[in-house]
């Protein structure tokens, strides 16, 4: 079965990007395909590569990262939720006139389009905010 | 064509778990995870309100939830049953769509 | 109706796509991010609808005034949803009752029925608890923000 995940809250402040995070995992142990994960709203936190948590605490972009890289999942920030809150790839961030970017691997900058799509092509779309 | 219901907020906190009970159909599925759990103490006063749901729907909540919470499955509502998030996949996927009180 | 099969592009496939809002808007910024992807959603072809119950009726309650805080009043824009061909807008009498308000206190929200001489329609349907459960349980898609 194919799944559609949308995060709507950013890391640690809750729990919703781990819970989503654990269902994706579990999801691909079960042999399901994720079609995308969407992060908006706070959720396009969790895409920050700039993130350091105290060593003993989990890092959630890089669990994200890896999963992708394991499972090549399709981790899509939304543009206009990031642009506001200052989530730039270097192309963006170019446009925007900033002198940095902060994108982590595995994760791409797309539009809302993206996360209808997932609706749309997905058997089941789980949200996961708070 | 039933649905998964998902509820993550503490019953104590906001209303989003009162307005799930009161929204859902005959033979939908609620799963509470995050805080949502605290409300399946059977001591707790929302107790007797997920026991009206069980009349007519399954209730589950995330056993990891529970156990990070520090509430033993045996003080958790008898009705109520207890799923990892294998278990979360499955309903999903066993349920024709979901929907996220938030 | 949600095991259809799609197709690589999302061609020919319609499904239901119900976007649940039950927050108050400013306070939070979910209200506004959820219209923003209505709006998108509208270039789709999909069925769409939104429910407003709970604190979600305020949304589309009239004379919203932002001015005080800062910022920007994105109300006027669910008067636009007609021109998008978004024109269910189910609003739960009991969330209504319980908060004081009626129909009367809600934005005049209209489309143009191109099947009956364009004429003008309201899209605000108010509807009890139960036919609104019934509505959500006849979804493919539920966004809630």
């Amino acid at each position: 079965m194919k799944f559609g995940i949308l995060v709507t809250e950013g890391p640690y402040q809750h729990q919703a990007s781990d819970t989503a995070y654990q269902f994706t995992k579990a999801a691909l142990e079960k042999g399901h395909e994720i079609f995308r994960v969407f992060f908006y709203n706070d959720g396009v936190n969790n895409g920050t590569r700039l993130m350091v948590p105290p060593q003993d605490d989990r890092n959630l972009q890089k669990n994200w990262t890896e999963l992708a890289e394991e499972h090549q999942l399709d981790l899509v920030v939304c543009v206009a939720a990031a642009q506001r809150r200052g989530v730039l790839d270097a192309s963006e961030a170019k446009r925007a006139g900033k002198d940095a970017d902060n994108i982590a691997p595995g994760f791409r900058i797309s539009g809302l389009g993206q996360l209808v799509e997932a609706g749309i092509i997905a058997d089941r779309l789980m949200v996961f905010g708070d | 064509m039933s649905t998964l219901h998902t509820v993550s907020n503490s019953p104590f906190e906001n209303n989003a778990f009162k307005s799930c009970l009161d929204h859902v159909t005959a033979g939908d599925t609620i799963l509470l995870i995050e805080d949502s759990v605290v409300g399946a103490r059977k001591a707790g006063s929302f107790g007797k309100e997920i026991g009206k749901a069980l009349a007519n729907c399954r209730v589950c909540a995330l056993a990891p939830d529970l156990s990070a919470r520090g509430i033993a499955a045996d003080t958790v509502l008898d009705g109520i049953e207890l799923v990892d998030y294998g278990g979360f996949v499955d309903l999903a996927a066993e349920h024709e769509r979901t929907q996220a009180w938030l | 109706m949600s095991d259809i099969e799609a197709p690589d592009a999302e061609g020919g496939v319609v499904k239901k796509f119900m976007f649940v809002n039950r927050k108050s808007p400013h306070g939070t910024v979910y209200a506004v991010e959820s219209l923003e992807v209505v709006l998108i959603s509208a270039a789709f072809d999909q069925d769409v609808s939104l429910a407003f119950l709970d604190d979600g009726v305020f949304q589309i309650v009239k004379q919203q005034d932002t001015s005080g805080l800062g910022i920007k009043n994105f109300s006027p824009a669910y008067r636009a949803l007609g021109d998008f061909e978004i024109t269910k807008l189910y609003v739960e009498q009991e969330a209504l009752d319980e908060r004081g308000l009626t129909a009367d206190d809600l934005m005049e929200i209209m489309y143009e029925d191109e099947d009956d001489d364009y004429e003008e329609k309201p899209s605000v349907r108010v509807v009890g608890r139960g036919e609104l459960s019934k509505l959500m349980s006849e979804q493919d898609v539920l966004l809630s923000f």
